[in-house]
């Protein structure tokens, strides 16, 4: 495990001359002293910071964005091999530190694919330019005379070709393209085909590492106890029993690091193994300061979000009159949605390694944000950037919650209490009460019925924002959140008005997997089919006709709102659902469709509820993002987020009395499991357009989905979540 | 002092008795393919066999391996390399953090079951929890293992 890759001034000035004016890939990191042309291995192809070429022809291509699952590493190189027309065999994965020079790497947002899929290219391109460059060199020709091939440059005149290592030393003294060509899609060899994960073959054998499986010379494991209230301070602690325990070495009390992203503080347990770590904990008294949210009740809380959405609340955005279309309307539908906090729940818990040297750290952590996680600690040290090293490992699942580096700057506080390099474990009861929660909601929905169609639509929420971890004290949503299913809901309705309700926050709120298309997608589309039903039509054909007409939405970037694919991709769900066919007694067919991270889904679920049980029987799901890079990677990424989906719906539910989190584990906060697991269909859109999110878009869908089958099954409508609460599932 | 058969090889550790077999393997033999998850026995990510049979290794103190046969993902391929080909084949893994405790799971199975039903699978494998939801195609990998023929040396000693 070694620094920084070595960059010189050189390869920086590529990477700006491909960039300038659009995304940075590279930083100057000549003054850095990691720089020197001086290391640099002159037999060695390094065109750019992403691809490197080795006499022996292997090709080792960097990965910038974290791997939780989604296939990053594989998707974002195949694109750059393909480009070269790399031979697949011959490539092996790099990933990428946090860096700077490497643009953006937060792994969030549904967008490694969506945001520089084309830069990737550009760096496939440009590598390959050069190895015909130096081909053509060589046979003194013209390089239109040359072609690419499996990796070799061929003559189009002859049959010669060159092997690509062959060229390593003549390619990295070729000049750089300024705009090199990109391929046309029928030139495509891996992209939107479907290659296996580069990482699956170590996934099943065990030797993979994730964060937890980091092993440093000398190193320590911590345990830390936090104050079950959230931002609650420790007073004092009894540390006679746990110091009793054979492998605890001493207990340390860490400060709370007031950042968004900081340590909640609290007494940790230094041990040499796990274990020790984890029952010294236990044996330890400690007592608290729990401060102001320990009055934090979620099921009081709950009632004042619905009587703030219950009445008018703060204007976000109005179109039309809506009080007029409720005055003129045939009928008024309204109904109320409660959702409670989830949590993410990734199979790995947080921890992170840390090591604090006297004027440097080097950490190796699962996080979705490397830079922010560099940056956050550079800060808490008071050292420079570039004395950070923050090493990317496999993360054991993601879902927004490793986004926020909290664990990290534990382990460096750690490290720097202990003066040795620090393991931080969270256990499972720390991950489910500790943890950056998705905001307990509640929503109102009103609309007007005149002639048959939709005349008015109010629709009013209220929960804390994730703003308010970055600015305490905050009530209201953003503009962001709103942004996620709520203000842009796609249905041609002429009067529609928007509010959202005060929501302080009680616990640190944060993403998690889809974010607010999560509460904004099940309300949107469970009042649509009970608006459905009140007007007395088929809950497709009502909804296709809110839909409307087809049009393009305006926005301030490059993805457009199209309602033709919103209406293409809910119509094939159906169809492939065989939607109105006859059902057994107690079955019944649900919809949704939504649109986030620029992606269209839809998603029709059939469910039985038979003596009080529910069961998902089979989920069809279509989904259009623009291009594909890896088909086999959005099936799966759809197929799994119906099983998250899932897992919300029937289970999620973090609940909270007098500031503490009562659910601990997964038996109190439980996942859908195989032996609930539906039959799952997927069908992608063929499409030639622009790439868009693909993580998260699969997710929003499935609860209302469910919902609205359950509806159809049994005439019973459930507008609060999760149904175990209901008693439909065990 | 416990002597333990790890994938058929006989070892001595110097640890307390009622350290879990999972902390032993993880942090005491740097064995970190088995894998930590909720430390109840729940999730299923830990998942070994002993003598065969599938347990939590998070909650089953070291003691009691003492002179049974314990295999970990380490050791399955030395048993059935099948699983884990047909887990390759169909890119079963996503962040692959629970996946050695399905194979481990699987392989359980296969050994009491060489043909399981989908009861079968449902039966053996629900108490291994995916949180990125691989579930549809972990079923579909272990009817493929099933179906393919064994090769791997060593499928006396389960």
């Amino acid at each position: 495990m070694k620094g920084l890759p070595v960059i010189s001034r050189r390869y920086f000035i590529r990477n700006v001359s491909l960039f300038s004016g659009g995304l940075v890939l590279a930083c100057d990191m000549s003054e850095s002293g990691k720089a020197g042309e001086n290391n640099a291995d002159n037999t060695v192809f390094k065109p750019n910071l992403f691809v490197e070429l080795h006499p022996n022809g292997q090709l080792i291509l960097t990965a910038s964005r974290s791997e939780m699952g989604q296939g990053v590493r594989t998707s974002l190189t195949s694109v750059i091999a393909d480009e070269m027309n790399a031979d697949w065999s011959r490539v092996m994965i790099k990933q990428a530190p946090g860096d700077d020079a490497y643009g953006n790497q937060n792994t969030d947002g549904s967008r490694s694919i969506r945001t520089i899929y084309e830069p990737m290219r550009k760096m496939g391109a440009m590598a390959k330019a050069m190895l015909i460059a130096a081909a053509a060199k060589r046979w003194n020709i013209s390089v239109d005379l040359c072609g690419t091939e499996m990796h070799h440059v061929v003559r189009k005149d002859s049959s010669e070709k060159i092997f690509y290592g062959d060229l390593a030393i003549e390619a990295a003294s070729m000049p750089v393209p300024e705009n090199p060509k990109l391929k046309s899609p029928d030139e495509f060899i891996y992209i939107g085909k479907g290659l296996k994960g580069v990482d699956a073959s170590d996934f099943v054998h065990g030797v993979s590492k994730y964060g937890l499986d980091i092993k440093i010379e000398g190193m320590v494991y911590a345990c830390i106890q936090r104050c079950p209230v959230t931002f609650g301070t420790l007073t004092s602690y009894d540390d006679s029993e746990t110091l009793k325990i054979p492998g605890v070495l001493s207990v340390k009390k860490i400060d709370r690091i007031e950042k968004p992203f900081g340590a909640l503080g609290g007494a940790a347990v230094i041990a040499n193994n796990s274990w020790a770590a984890i029952e010294g904990r236990k044996a330890l008294k400690t007592i608290w300061e729990n401060g102001e949210n320990e009055g934090y009740s979620t099921s009081d809380y709950m009632k004042s979000l619905t009587v703030n959405v219950q009445k008018k609340a703060k204007l976000i955005k109005e179109e039309g009159n809506v009080s007029d279309a409720f005055k003129e309307a045939d009928q008024i539908v309204e109904a109320t949605y409660e959702l409670p906090h989830l949590v993410h729940a990734p199979m790995e818990v947080p921890n992170a390694t840390a090591q604090v040297l006297e004027d440097s750290c080097e950490v190796w952590a699962p996080v979705q944000a490397p830079q922010v996680t560099r940056q956050e600690i550079s800060d808490f040290l008071g050292i420079d950037l570039e004395k950070v090293t923050v090493h990317v490992t496999f993360l054991g699942g993601g879902f927004g919650r490793k986004s926020k580096p909290d664990f990290v700057l534990e382990a460096v506080a750690l490290s720097q209490l202990t003066g040795r390099p620090t393991q931080v474990i969270w256990t499972r009861e720390d991950d489910i009460q500790h943890s950056y929660y998705h905001a307990i909601s509640s929503q109102h929905l009103k609309s007007s019925l005149k002639n048959g169609s939709v005349s008015g639509w109010l629709h009013r929420s209220a929960y804390p924002s994730i703003t308010s971890t970055f600015m305490p004290g905050v009530i209201h949503g953003a503009g962001f959140e709103f942004q996620q299913g709520m203000t842009n809901m796609p249905y041609e309705i002429k009067n529609t008005r928007f509010e959202n309700g005060e929501a302080p926050a009680h616990v640190r709120i944060g993403w998690l997997r889809s974010v607010y298309n999560i509460i904004h997608g099940f309300s949107v589309n469970v009042f649509a089919d009970e608006l459905a039903i009140a007007a007395g039509k088929d809950p497709l054909e009502f909804r296709l006709a809110m839909i409307g007409s087809d049009r393009i939405y305006p926005s301030d970037n490059e993805y457009k709102l199209d309602t033709s694919k919103l209406k293409n991709v809910l119509k094939k769900a159906a169809k492939n659902a065989n939607w109105g066919r006859n059902l057994p007694e107690g079955h019944g067919l649900g919809l949704a469709v939504h649109y986030s991270f620029y992606t269209y889904v839809a998603s029709v679920v059939e469910v039985s509820v038979i003596e009080g049980q529910l069961k998902v029987h089979e989920i069809h799901t279509v989904v259009d993002c623009g291009t594909v890079v890896n088909r086999d990677t959005v099936m799966a990424q759809m197929e799994g987020a119906a099983i998250f989906g899932m897992s919300l719906t029937f289970y999620g539910d973090i609940t909270v009395e007098k500031g503490i989190v009562q659910q601990s584990n997964y038996h109190d906060y439980q996942m859908v499991r195989i032996h609930q697991t539906p039959k799952i269909h997927i069908e992608i859109i063929e499409s030639q357009d622009i790439p868009t999110g693909i993580g998260e878009p699969g997710v929003p869908v499935i609860a209302p989905a469910i919902v609205n089958a359950i509806f159809n099954a049994t005439g019973k409508r459930y507008r609060n979540l999760p149904l175990k609460a209901f008693g439909l599932v065990k | 002092m416990i002597d333990l058969v790890l994938n058929g090889e006989q070892i001595t550790v110097d640890v307390s008795p009622d350290m879990p077999i999972l902390w032993v393997l993880r942090d005491i033999l740097e064995l970190t393919g088995t894998k930590y998850g909720c430390g109840l026995g729940v999730c299923g990510s830990c998942t070994v066999l002993l003598d065969g049979k599938p347990v939590r290794s998070c909650v089953v103190p070291v003691s009691t391996a003492q002179n049974k046969q314990l295999t970990s993902i380490e050791g399955v391929a030395g048993l059935n390399s099948n699983i884990q080909k047909a887990w390759e084949e169909l890119n079963v893994p996503q962040c692959g953090y629970c996946q050695p405790g399905q194979v481990v799971s699987a392989l359980a199975l296969l050994n009491e079951k060489p043909d399981p039903s989908d009861k079968d699978i449902d039966d053996a494998m629900s108490g291994n929890i995916c949180r990125c939801g691989t579930y549809v195609r972990i079923r579909k990998a272990i009817h493929l293992a099933a179906s393919m023929e064994n090769q791997s040396p060593n499928t006396e000693e389960l």
